[in-house]
């Protein structure tokens, strides 16, 4: 592109004809642009196509990469963490949609319909979202402490037996989704409070005419209304709790019996403790492939809707 | 309650019950009307004394939940760095400290040399901003305003990075900042491993594109017959009117960068590169608790004052992320 303009460039100068101007402008624009395409080339496409290659090839950085095939894969299947691996996530997901997407809703719905205090639920609900997630966690892990944590205070407090919290395999994963609701939950809440201010009131008031109660209003009204981002929520939030690693690297490790391994952090290990990094972007790929079908139906509904 | 608060405005007029129920009645609507819209409870019903007593409760016990779900935790930190180990460890937990002292803190900002660690930190999201800002405002200026051939192309090439996890590449991205191809390039424990890839941020370019197409060909076209080059016109007309989507993305990339766990845990492997989550993170196994949770208090005093000042630019940059889709 650059050797190409100085001729073009020159041509332009001397005569402005309509292709000069045009390869003038392009050369302008992609001056402007080659920073970013740098650093998207090399930190965001690239990745995503060596993320592919990985998968297929052995690689030790001394030898050349040999493609190995689906060896990789089969590595990973038959590790005995990759069934938990899976079901964990699965399941964190599917708890963490039930307090992390019902919750916040609900809350919304309630906030929305407050006349006092609004700037100060709003403000307290989204500050454990602006906590450093490490600040969160390490928080919680303290607060979840068998011994002495704040969490089994309280139960003592009320005479209620404490609970083992992270070192159970019953209770661990319940910890973790509850310091993820805990730290996310702000955003959500307020997306859909925004979502909410949005109703027109004419809708409301034609409802009430017709005879529907509070409850009938928020079925027939608020949540057709908003049907919208609760879709675009849902997969947003699917996408990014299945991505769940923080909370099992510091809070767990994995443990109890790998009942809190997820698939992200399965990936690390085998990356950054099991030396077998080809094996960890197999695993990768396929979490990937995974989550590109929630992708793609987001791009789809929001494409659809936004036009 | 609400009789108290309804009395004294009723005082001119007749002070009978039904008057005072009517008037209540108007002044409701009328103080919603400016605030918000109408929302799924009736205005009419919010009215009825029993509206006025159920809505009394609901609010008392949002505050009071939210205060203890959210502000509780938090004071538990504060107070807690304050507390000695016997304290912490005492059954039933002193509500405040035996006596007010900031020896933990102290402690933890020697113990974690977290000066350096918030110094290293700063230095990443400082870096990352002012780089993210030079590339992502070009990169959509040139893609909003100069539109050159394949602009659509490698503006949907950026956004589709929207769709891959980021966790999911996070391996091939660290073997590239360890070996950068073409270069040669070992990125490891520099800053550049933070700011490069925080500049690939599709989602910025989108946000900042979407309000340059707002921005009204005119003004453009006037200064270009002024004689201003495409670089001034950026410079001297766009950026200046732009001052709003700045501010979100600027807030959002500096926010991000600090609260980023993984990468960095990465990328930074060197204790001395660290930034305060990793570093954090890395020893909170070998700490005293209340040492543990003064450090943690001081980790958050930045994001939490930032939230402070910018609280409106904050949020604006939530829902401009959601509602766009």
């Amino acid at each position: 592109m650059t050797t190409a303009s100085i001729p073009a460039a020159h041509g332009g100068r001397r005569q402005p004809t309509k292709l000069g101007r045009a390869v003038r402008r392009n050369v302008t624009a992609y001056g402007f642009l080659c920073g970013a395409l740098i650093c998207f080339a090399f930190f965001s496409w690239y990745p995503m196509v060596r993320e592919v290659i990985l998968s297929f090839q052995r690689t030790n950085f001394v030898d050349p990469p040999k493609w190995v095939g689906l060896e990789n894969f089969r590595t990973v299947v038959n590790d005995p963490a990759f069934g938990p691996a899976w079901v964990n996530t699965a399941l964190f997901t599917v708890l963490a949609l039930l307090c992390g997407y019902g919750i916040p809703f609900v809350t919304a719905i309630v906030l929305n319909e407050l006349r006092h205090a609004r700037a100060y639920l709003r403000f307290v609900v989204y500050l454990p979202v602006m906590l450093p997630p490490a600040v969160s966690v390490l928080l919680f892990q303290w607060f979840y402490n068998p011994d002495y944590g704040l969490f089994n205070q309280i139960l003592n407090l009320f005479h209620l037996p404490g609970l083992q919290w992270l070192n159970s395999t019953s209770t661990a994963l319940i910890s973790l989704v509850i310091v993820s609701t805990w730290m996310n939950m702000g955003s959500g809440t307020l997306i859909y409070l925004a979502a909410l201010q949005t109703i027109p009131s004419e809708l409301y008031e034609a409802a009430e005419l017709d005879g529907a109660g509070l409850f009938r209003r928020i079925w027939h009204v608020t949540i057709p209304q908003t049907k919208l981002i609760l879709l675009v929520m849902l997969l947003l939030q699917i996408v990014a709790t299945m991505q769940v690693f923080i909370e099992p690297y510091l809070l767990t490790g994995g443990g109890p019996e790998n009942a809190t391994v997820s698939v992200v952090y399965l990936m690390y290990q085998y990356a950054f403790n099991f030396g077998n990094l080809n094996a960890g972007n197999a695993l990768g790929l396929m979490l990937m492939i995974v989550l590109m079908v929630f992708s793609a139906i987001y791009l789809r509904v929001s494409r659809d809707n936004t036009v | 309650m609400s009789n108290v608060t309804v009395m004294p405005d009723r005082s001119a007029e007749v002070p009978s019950a039904p008057v005072g129920r009517e008037r209540r009645g108007q002044r409701r609507p009328r103080k919603t009307f400016h605030t918000q819209f109408r929302t799924a409870v009736s205005p009419h019903q919010l009215n009825t004394t029993r509206g006025r007593i159920v809505y009394w409760i609901v609010l008392v016990t949002v505050v009071v939940s939210f205060t203890a779900a959210f502000v509780f935790p938090l004071y538990w930190m504060v107070t807690g760095a304050m507390k000695s180990t016997e304290e912490l460890n005492a059954i039933p937990p002193t509500f405040l400290p035996s006596h007010f002292s900031l020896e933990g803190y102290l402690q933890a900002w020697e113990l974690l040399d977290l000066g350096r660690l918030l110094g290293n930190t700063a230095l990443y999201a400082g870096g990352a901003w002012l780089l993210t800002l030079a590339v992502d405002v070009s990169a959509a200026y040139a893609l909003s305003k100069l539109r050159p051939i394949f602009g659509k192309v490698v503006l949907g090439l950026m956004l589709s990075t929207l769709m891959i996890p980021p966790m999911v590449i996070m391996l091939p991205a660290y073997l590239t900042v360890r070996d950068v191809p073409i270069f040669g390039w070992n990125l490891l424990n520099t800053p550049w491993a933070i700011w490069l890839p925080a500049a690939a941020n599709g989602f910025n370019v989108f946000l900042l594109k979407r309000f340059f197409d707002s921005i009204p060909r005119e003004l453009l076209e006037a200064a270009e017959i002024d004689g201003a080059s495409p670089g001034r016109i950026l410079w001297s007309v766009v950026i200046p009117i732009s001052r709003p989507i700045l501010g979100v993305v600027s807030i959002l990339t500096v926010v991000n960068v600090w609260r980023d766990f993984v990468w960095p845990l990465l990328v930074l492997p060197d204790s001395d590169k660290m930034s305060v989550s990793i570093g954090i993170a890395s020893l909170s196994s070998q700490m005293p608790q209340n040492v543990l949770v003064a450090s943690l208090v001081i980790a958050s005093i930045p994001t939490i004052v930032v939230f402070f000042l910018f609280q409106r630019h904050i949020m604006a940059g939530l829902t401009a992320g959601s509602l766009k889709g």
